[in-house]
C-alpha cells in the first residue's frame, strides 16, 4: 500500500503548494487592482485617516488635521468653517471631498507624484507620512471684510488682484460649516448633510462661482466695450428717451428727455440708451465681446465654476434686453469681477487662480502658480476710456457709495429685476487703482423695493469695505 | 537488528517545541494589545497558564500512554490552535455583538483536549475501530444527510451544512468526516482484495469489475446530493475525494482515482449546468465583482488580504472585521490581513507538515487498517485546508468548511482534536520498538521494507503463516507502560491488546464481526479465506 500512499502524499502536498503559489501570485500581482476598487473601504478609510496637510490663508490654516484617538486617527477641522467653506470645501467620510480638499486631495495627503521624493525619504526614515500644505491667494482681511459687510444676506463677493489674477476674496452667503460634515460621528455627519442639502437657502451653493444670475446693468460695461471697440467714443450721444422694443409691445422707460453721451448714460445707467446701443452694435458683436471677457468659459478648476452665458440667436428685441443684462444673459459674480479686472488691467484678462503654492511636508515648494494672461479682452485705449467712465460712475453716479478718499475707484451698479415676483438682484462691480483689485458684489435678496439704484445702495458699500480692507 | 529503524521517543523535542508554539500564540495575543492599546492585557498570565496547561496536560498524557508518538504533531496543532485563538480574541475586540468568542473557544479547547486525551488513554489500540464498518458508515451517512432534513437543517452563508438543535447549531459534516474515515478504512481493509481485481482494460488502464462499482456509485450519489442540496462543493469534494483516495490506497489501482476524478468532474459539471445556485457560486469565484452585494464577503476577504500585503498590517492593526464571519469561515482571510501573505503561507506549511506526518505514519504502519486510517486522516486535513483556504483566496469556489483548529466552532475543534488523538496513537504504534518480535528470525525474512519490525509476518502477502507460538508475546515490552492484556481486558469495548501480535492467526475467523473478541483482524485482508 505504500506506493499509493506516496502518491496521495504528493498530491496533498501539491494542493498545499497550489495554495501557497496562488497566495503569492494572486495578491502580489493584484494588490493595485484591489486597492483601486472604489468599494475598498480599507483603502478609502486609510486615505480618510491620513495626516493631511493644511490649507493656508496667509499664515493661518483654514483647514487642518489633528490627531484623535478614534479609528481614523486624524480629524479634519476648519477653524473658520463658514467663512472659507467655498474655498476649502469639505472632507467627509460619507460624502467625499469638495473644493480644494477635493482638487488638491493628493497633494494634501502627500500622495501626489510631485511629492514622491519626500515620500521616499519618509519611507526610508520610518517617519509617518505627512501631507503637503496648500497656500491660497486669499487675503484674510478682505475675506472677513466681505463676510462682515454681507452680514448674512444671500449673496457673494469676489475680489481679484487684476494684475495677476489671484483671487483675494471669495465669499458666499449663507454658508455652511464643513466641520459638521467632516465629523467622525457619522450619524451627525449624515444629519448635517441632510439638513444642508434640503435647506431652502441652499447654503452649500457656491454663489460666487457656481451660480449664474442675470447681471443687470453691470452688463452695460460689456455693451459699452463692444461699442467702443467698434468705433464708438464716450462722447457719442445716444437717445435716452423711452424705447419701444422692435417687434414687441414692451417699452423701456426713458432716463432722459433726449440725447445723452455714452459716458453719461453709463454714469446714470440709462436703460433705453444701452438697449439702442446694443441693437446698433448687434448681437454678434455683443457676444464676441462677452466671450472675450470670459463668458462661456469656466475658470478656477480647483473649486469649479459655472460658465456665464450670453444667449445665441437673438432677434433685435432680445438683443436690446440682453444689452442691459436681462433676457437670458446670466453671469457669475466671478465673471463680473473679471470684467472689471480686465478693464482695470488695460484690457488684459488674467487667468484667475486660488492656489499660490503647494509645499510638501518638509516645506519644499513642489508647485507654484505664476500669473498667466488669458485674453486681450479690449484694447488698451478702450480700457482707458472705460476706466474713466467707471470712475465717473463712482464719483458722481450710481456708485457713489463706493468712494474711498485717496483711492481711485471705478465701478458699475446693477439691479436685475426682470422678474417682479422676487426682490431684485443687487450688483456692483468695481476696481481700485491701489490696491490693484477688482471686486464684484452680488446680493441675491436685496431686502428693499425694486429700484434702479439697489446695486449702488446695497452692494457698493460692501465693495468699498473689501477694497479698504486690502489697503 | 539490521534493517530495523528504531525510533527515539523525542518527547523532549516535543516539550520544547510545544513551549515555542505557545509562545508564538501568546505573541499574537500580546502584540494585538500592544499594537492597539500600547499595554499588555491584564489577563495575560491567565491566558498563558491556561494555554500552557492544555499543552502540558496533553504532553504528559502522551508521555504516559503513547511515549513514541510523533513529536511534531502536538506542537504544530497547538500552534495553529493558539494562533486561531489569538485571532478570534483580536476579532472580539472589534465585535460588539459577540465580544467573548475567544473565551468560548478556549472552553471548547478544553473539551477538545479532553476528548483527545480520552482517545489516547482508552484507545491505545485503534484496531477496535475496525469492527463496525457498516454501522459507522450508516452513522456517517446519517450525519452527512442530517442538514437536508427539513426543519433540522439550516442554511448559513449560502450552504446548508448546519443543523439547529434549540439554539445550538452544529456542523454534522465535521463529525461525519471522522466517522466516515474510520468506516472507509475498516470497510476497505475487508474488501480491498476484491476491489483490486481487474475488470476490463481500457486505454491501458485496468478498470474495476462492474460489479464492484457499487460503493463508489453510492459515494458519488451522496456527494452529488451534498453538492446540490447542501450547496457545498467543499463538503462534497471532501467526502468523495476521501473515499476515492482511500480506495486507491487500499487497492493500489490507479484506475480508481482516475475513474473517481472523472465521475466527480462530470457530476460537478452537470450540477453546474442544472442548478442556479451552483452557477452563482462559480461566478462568485471567477468574477466576484460581477455582483458586489452578493459576493460582498469574498470580495472583502480579497481586499483584506491585499491590504495586509506581504507582511501584513500587524496584529490588531488591520480591518478583518469588515469581512463577514471573520472568526469562522474567513479566519484565514483575517490572518492573511494581519500577518500577511507570509504568515498565511506559513500556516499552510504547518498544515502541510501535519499532513506529511500523517502520511509518514501511514507508510510506517504495520497493519492495513492503520495505514488506511492514517492516510485517510492525513488526506482529510489536506483536502479540508485546500478547500477552505483555496475558497477564501479564490483558488476554488468558496465552501463552508472550517479551517481546522483555527475557526471558531466547537464541533469542528473537538472532531479535529479526536482525529489528532487517533493519529498520535497510530504514530505511537508505528514508532515504538518491538524488541521481542524483532529479534525473531521470521522478522528478518520480512525485511523488504524498512519499517518492518514486529507485525510484518502477519501483514505479509499470503504465505505459510508463522507458527502461532512464535507470535505469542512472551511478556510486555520494556517501553510499555504496564499494558498487559489483562489490564485492557476489562474495558467495555473489549479492545485488542496493543502489545504487538497477539493474534492466534486463526485465518478462518469471520472478519469484523462485533462479537469477536480477540485480534483476529490482523491479517484478515491478506487471506481471502471466507466461510
Amino acid at each position: 500500500m505504500n506506493r499509493p500512499i506516496r502518491g496521495v502524499a504528493v498530491v496533498s502536498l501539491l494542493m498545499m503548494l497550489a495554495l501557497m503559489l496562488n497566495l503569492s501570485v494572486a495578491y502580489v500581482a493584484q494588490t493595485d487592482y484591489f486597492y483601486n476598487r472604489p468599494e475598498n473601504r480599507r483603502v478609502t478609510d486609510a486615505r480618510f485617516g491620513q495626516d493631511r496637510g493644511a490649507i493656508m490663508v496667509g499664515n493661518t490654516p483654514i483647514a487642518k488635521s489633528s490627531e484623535v484617538s478614534d479609528r481614523f486617527l486624524f480629524q479634519r477641522s476648519y477653524p473658520s468653517g463658514e467663512l472659507y467653506a467655498p474655498v476649502t470645501g469639505y472632507y467627509a467620510y460619507l460624502y467625499g471631498a469638495s473644493g480644494l480638499e477635493g482638487s488638491y486631495s493628493a497633494e494634501l495627503a502627500g500622495q501626489d507624484n510631485s511629492q514622491f521624493l519626500s515620500r521616499l525619504i519618509n519611507l526610508a526614515s520610518g517617519a509617518r507620512p505627512k501631507g503637503g500644505t496648500v497656500e491660497t491667494t486669499i487675503s484674510a482681511k478682505a475675506q472677513k471684510a466681505a463676510w462682515k459687510a454681507l452680514d448674512g444676506r444671500k449673496g457673494a463677493v469676489v475680489a481679484i488682484d487684476y494684475k495677476t489674477g489671484a483671487i483675494k476674496a471669495l465669499v458666499t452667503s449663507p454658508s455652511y460649516d464643513p466641520n459638521k460634515l467632516a465629523t467622525h460621528d457619522l450619524v451627525d455627519s449624515t444629519k448635517a448633510w441632510n439638513q444642508l442639502t434640503t435647506d431652502a437657502d441652499k447654503p452649500m451653493a457656491n454663489r460666487a462661482t457656481k451660480e449664474i444670475y442675470p447681471p443687470g446693468s453691470t452688463f452695460k460695461l460689456v455693451t459699452t466695450a463692444a461699442a467702443l471697440e467698434n468705433g464708438a467714443s464716450p462722447e457719442d450721444s445716444i437717445d435716452g428717451s423711452s424705447y419701444k422694443l422692435p417687434g414687441s409691445t414692451k417699452v423701456i422707460n426713458a432716463c432722459a428727455g433726449g440725447k445723452i453721451t455714452l459716458a453719461q448714460a453709463l454714469k446714470v445707467s440709462c436703460n433705453p440708451a444701452f438697449a439702442r446701443l446694443g441693437v446698433a452694435v448687434g448681437d454678434a458683436a455683443l457676444r464676441e465681446q462677452a466671450e472675450k471677457f470670459g463668458f462661456g468659459s469656466k475658470y478656477l478648476p480647483e473649486i469649479g465654476s459655472a460658465a456665464s452665458r450670453f444667449p445665441d440667436e437673438l432677434d433685435p428685441a432680445q438683443t436690446a434686453m440682453s444689452a442691459i443684462g436681462e433676457f437670458e444673459v446670466a453671469a457669475s459674480p466671478l465673471q463680473m469681477a473679471m470684467v472689471s479686472a480686465a478693464i482695470a488691467n488695460d484690457g488684459v484678462a488674467m487667468e484667475p487662480y486660488l492656489v499660490q503654492r503647494v509645499l510638501d511636508s518638509d516645506l519644499r515648494v513642489v508647485s507654484q502658480t505664476s500669473p498667466r494672461k488669458r485674453t486681450q479682452a479690449v484694447s488698451a485705449t478702450t480700457a482707458g476710456q472705460l476706466k474713466q467712465m467707471m470712475v465717473q460712475v463712482v464719483e458722481g453716479g450710481t456708485g457713489y457709495r463706493a468712494q474711498i478718499p485717496g483711492v481711485t475707484v471705478g465701478g458699475k451698479t446693477g439691479t436685475a429685476n426682470s422678474d417682479n415676483k422676487r426682490r431684485p438682484y443687487a450688483w456692483f462691480t468695481a476696481w481700485a487703482d491701489d490696491p490693484s483689485v477688482a471686486v464684484c458684489v452680488f446680493v441675491e435678496d436685496a431686502e428693499m423695493a425694486s429700484s434702479e439704484i439697489a446695486g449702488g445702495r446695497v452692494s457698493a458699500p460692501i465693495a468699498k469695505a473689501v477694497i479698504e480692507a486690502l489697503r | 537488528m539490521d534493517g530495523v529503524v528504531s525510533y527515539r521517543k523525542r518527547r523532549g523535542v516535543e516539550a520544547f517545541m510545544l513551549g515555542f508554539s505557545i509562545l508564538l500564540a501568546m505573541a499574537g495575543y500580546l502584540l494585538t494589545h500592544l499594537n492597539r492599546d500600547a499595554s499588555l492585557p491584564p489577563l495575560w498570565p491567565v491566558a498563558l497558564i491556561t494555554l500552557g496547561g492544555v499543552g502540558v496536560g496533553l504532553h504528559l498524557v502522551i508521555r504516559w500512554r503513547i511515549p513514541y508518538a510523533d513529536p511534531l504533531i502536538l506542537p504544530l496543532v497547538m500552534l495553529l490552535n493558539g494562533l486561531g485563538l489569538a485571532m478570534i480574541h483580536r476579532l472580539d475586540l472589534d465585535d460588539l455583538k459577540a465580544p467573548h468568542s475567544a473565551e468560548l473557544q478556549l472552553t471548547w479547547l478544553f473539551v477538545a483536549a479532553a476528548a483527545c486525551i480520552a482517545v489516547i488513554v482508552f484507545l491505545r489500540d485503534y484496531r477496535v475501530l475496525q469492527r463496525y464498518p457498516y454501522l459507522l458508515f450508516l452513522a456517517g451517512m446519517t450525519l452527512l444527510m442530517l442538514p437536508m432534513v427539513p426543519g433540522l437543517g439550516k442554511e448559513k452563508n449560502g450552504a446548508q451544512i448546519w443543523i439547529q438543535l434549540g439554539n445550538y447549531s452544529f456542523q454534522p459534516a465535521e463529525l461525519a468526516k471522522l466517522v466516515l474515515t474510520i468506516a472507509f478504512a475498516s470497510y476497505l481493509v475487508e474488501k480491498r482484495e476484491v476491489l483490486a481485481l481487474a475488470g476490463g482494460r481500457v486505454l491501458g488502464l485496468d478498470l474495476p469489475r462492474p460489479r464492484d462499482l457499487g460503493p463508489i456509485l453510492v459515494m458519488w450519489l451522496v456527494s452529488l446530493a451534498v453538492l446540490v442540496f447542501q450547496k457545498d462543493l467543499g463538503t462534497s469534494l471532501l467526502f468523495f475525494g476521501l473515499f476515492v483516495v482511500m480506495l486507491y490506497v487500499a487497492t493500489e489501482k490507479p484506475s480508481w482515482p482516475i475513474l473517481g476524478t472523472a465521475m466527480f468532474g462530470a457530476g460537478a459539471f452537470g450540477a453546474y449546468l442544472m442548478f442556479g445556485h451552483v452557477q452563482t457560486r462559480v461566478s462568485a469565484w471567477l468574477d466576484p465583482f460581477s455582483n458586489y452585494d452578493r459576493n460582498y464577503q469574498v470580495i472583502q476577504a480579497q481586499f483584506g488580504i491585499a491590504w495586509g500585503g506581504i507582511f501584513g498590517t500587524g496584529w490588531g492593526l488591520g480591518r478583518p472585521d469588515i469581512t463577514p464571519l471573520p472568526k469562522t469561515d474567513f479566519i484565514a482571510a483575517a490572518l492573511g490581513e494581519e500577518i500577511g501573505i507570509t504568515g498565511l503561507i506559513t500556516i499552510v506549511m504547518i498544515y502541510a507538515v501535519i499532513v506529511a506526518r500523517a502520511f509518514r505514519a501511514a507508510l510506517g504502519a504495520k497493519d492495513p487498517f492503520g495505514k488506511l486510517l492514517a492516510a485517510g486522516l492525513g488526506f482529510v486535513f489536506a483536502i479540508q485546508v485546500f478547500a477552505i483556504i483555496g475558497g477564501v483566496t479564490r483558488l476554488l469556489p468558496l465552501t463552508g468548511l472550517t479551517t481546522p483548529f483555527m475557526s471558531q466552532g466547537g464541533s469542528s475543534l473537538v472532531t479535529n482534536w479526536i482525529m489528532i488523538g487517533l493519529l498520535l496513537v497510530i504514530t505511537h504504534q508505528v514508532r515504538r520498538p518491538a524488541a521481542v518480535v524483532a529479534a525473531m528470525p521470521m522478522a528478518s525474512l520480512e525485511g523488504d521494507t524498512t519499517e518492518l519490525i514486529d507485525v510484518s509476518p502477519l501483514m505479509a502477502t499470503p504465505r505459510p503463516a508463522a507458527p502461532p507460538e512464535l507470535l505469542i508475546p512472551e511478556g510486555s515490552p520494556d517501553d510499555q507502560t504496564g499494558q498487559l492484556p489483562t489490564i485492557d481486558a476489562d474495558q467495555p469495548t473489549g479492545p485488542i491488546p496493543a502489545t504487538g501480535p497477539i493474534s492466534t492467526s486463526d485465518e478462518t475467523a469471520e472478519i469484523a464481526r462485533p462479537d469477536q473478541d480477540e485480534a483476529t483482524t490482523w491479517d484478515a485482508t491478506d487471506t481471502e479465506v471466507r466461510p
